[in-house]
């Protein structure tokens, strides 16, 4: 019995160590990606490359989603706030609800399935394939030269694709508020201009943003860099990659939101 | 089949010692964890000649070509390229002294993403200042000399295994490397492709005066285009000499590996304990 306990108690033990070596690991992982970073700058065009496979690609993905999301909004918050005499209020009430939560969030998890998860398989499947081995012996910083560009392509993208999530967001419920219901146009918009603040909103919602993109960035490259190199390895990492790039964008969240909005 | 490889059959080569092995490896140790893969190994290889490395799958030929190109690390023992301790290299000097080798991997590890074109172009555009007409010269020349020219403008995707593993080897030998290494060039290629990829790693050496390590199973098509042979097993050197030495060896295990016997000093079987008193084990178990 106290064989058992004694048992349990390590592998905890073991598991526990093996996530902050991981952890560890990881660190040193972006701090050698920053480091590297240099080359990818100096030659932009390495970084414009990535930016239309984790950005442009995402658009389609992030309107769409940023298109229903508002529309659900529009149409669950009218008929919660007609509850209390408040129906006009819907325009700040959306826009709020976008810009310093739903915009940066949604954005990045659907950003972490779909431009995170193709980072790690492609990185992962390099390595499979022997291709960052090759690059190696040619005298080339597989880190500098893969790495460095696919993580500043998502840390510049994210926060673009969020804005774009909001704006379509905020057009969806436009669409549902002002066409579907008839509130008054006017109304809708000078609600959003009183109630959306510059610099406690927006700015946050942009850090916020800027935030996720630096965390999906890091797990995607990182797992993909240190895959197994079996078919087995990529898709275990791949999967990885979106579990913790979601349980990380919602715990971030949870602590930035407690920093910059608590009290204000 | 004709290799026209610009620069004439022989290119002597600056060294600090020309008389001295290119490659000397002395009691070489390495383990993956606590897994011994080789032990106490000691070669040398000449300047200028091809020297195949043999034995069986696991035995750590690719792991010895890892150590010599500094990806991997060795637990004890040195291996000096060219008069330099790889082990004890920094990170720069290691790469500029990877700029000097050339590595053919299995599979030919091309970039998916890259033209044959650019993938030939991307040791020179990543380490030379080159003017891309001179690059695009270079690469179509090193192309020519793989027989493959013509396909510069095609994917990896579009190319059969020979075809990938010429645009490889075009690949490797595109900054004019002092050291080749091949890592397994024969595995899965047609009768062909073999013959055309064995000649090409032969000629390509004696045009570039470069020094060449060949990992493979091969036994027919190494016999016929190296220079030396290292047999490996268990981690350690267990045999070694000319393609006519080694046809002629009595040693067990060359004889055994030369003739592709099933049973030998390799055991047909993994070890187990004997067959017949587990069957009477088990027969009395569930008596």
């Amino acid at each position: 019995m106290l064989e058992a306990v004694l048992d349990s108690i390590a592998r905890l033990g073991h598991r526990v160590t093996s996530r902050v070596q991981r952890l560890g690991r990881a660190s040193v992982f972006l701090g050698a990606t920053l480091l590297g970073s240099g080359t990818a700058w100096r030659r932009f065009s390495l970084i414009v490359r990535e930016l239309y496979y984790t950005g442009v690609l995402s658009l389609i993905i992030i309107s769409v989603s940023g298109l229903f999301v508002g529309m659900v909004l529009g149409l669950q918050l009218y008929e919660t706030l007609q509850r209390f005499g408040s129906g006009t209020m819907i325009g700040g009430v959306v826009a709020l609800s976008l810009v310093r939560e739903l915009g940066p969030v949604v954005a990045a998890l659907l950003f972490a399935s779909r431009a995170g998860s193709a980072i790690t398989a492609e990185i992962g499947l390099m390595r499979a394939t022997e291709q960052l081995s090759a690059m190696e012996m040619m005298a080339v910083d597989p880190v500098a030269r893969v790495v460095a560009p696919r993580f500043w392509s998502g840390v510049i993208s994210m926060p673009l694709l969020a804005a774009l999530f909001s704006a379509i967001g905020i057009f969806g419920g436009y669409l549902i508020a002002v066409v579907l219901i008839g509130v008054d146009e006017g109304t809708f918009w000078s609600q959003m201009q009183d109630s959306v603040d510059f610099r406690l909103d927006i700015v946050n919602g942009i850090i916020k943003s800027c935030v996720f993109g630096v965390v999906v960035s890091w797990i995607a490259v990182f797992e993909g860099f240190h895959a197994a190199p079996s078919a087995e390895g990529v898709s275990a990492a791949t999967t990885r990659t979106v579990v913790t790039s979601a349980l990380a964008i919602l715990a971030a969240d949870f602590v930035l939101t407690a920093f910059m909005f608590t009290g204000a | 089949m004709p290799v026209a490889y610009p620069g004439g059959e022989k290119r002597k080569r600056v060294s600090s010692d020309t008389n001295s092995p290119l490659v000397r490896i002395s009691n070489l140790n390495f383990a993956y964890d606590n897994r011994p893969i080789l032990t106490g190994i000691d070669l040398e290889i000449p300047r200028g000649k091809l020297v195949a490395i043999m034995g069986t799958s696991g035995c750590g030929k690719t792991t010895l070509l890892r150590l010599i190109g500094g990806q991997l690390r060795a637990s004890a023992g040195d291996v000096v390229v060219d008069g330099q301790n790889v082990g004890r290299l920094g990170h720069d000097d290691l790469f500029r002294l990877r700029r000097r080798m050339g590595m053919l991997f299995q599979f030919g590890a091309l970039f998916t993403d890259l033209s044959v074109f650019d993938n030939v172009a991307f040791p020179l555009r990543e380490n030379t200042d080159l003017s891309e007409d001179l690059i695009h010269d270079l690469v179509l020349m090193k192309l020519h000399a793989v027989g493959l020219r013509g396909a510069h403008r095609l994917m990896p995707n579009e190319l059969s295994g020979g075809m990938a593993r010429r645009v490889a080897l075009a690949r490797a030998i595109a900054l004019d490397p002092m050291l080749m290494m091949y890592d397994e060039p024969f595995a899965g290629l047609d009768p062909i492709s073999l013959a055309i990829t064995g000649e090409l790693i032969r000629k390509l050496n004696d045009a570039l005066g470069a020094s060449s390590i060949m990992v493979t199973h091969d036994v027919p098509e190494s016999l016929k285009i190296v220079d030396y042979i290292f047999f490996m097993a268990g981690g350690k050197v267990v045999a070694q000499g000319t393609p006519e030495d080694i046809r002629n060896s009595d040693d067990p295990f060359v004889h055994q590996f030369i003739w592709g016997e099933s049973d030998g000093p390799v055991p047909f079987h993994y070890p187990a304990p004997n067959y017949a008193d587990e069957m009477v084990r088990r027969g009395e178990r569930h008596a």
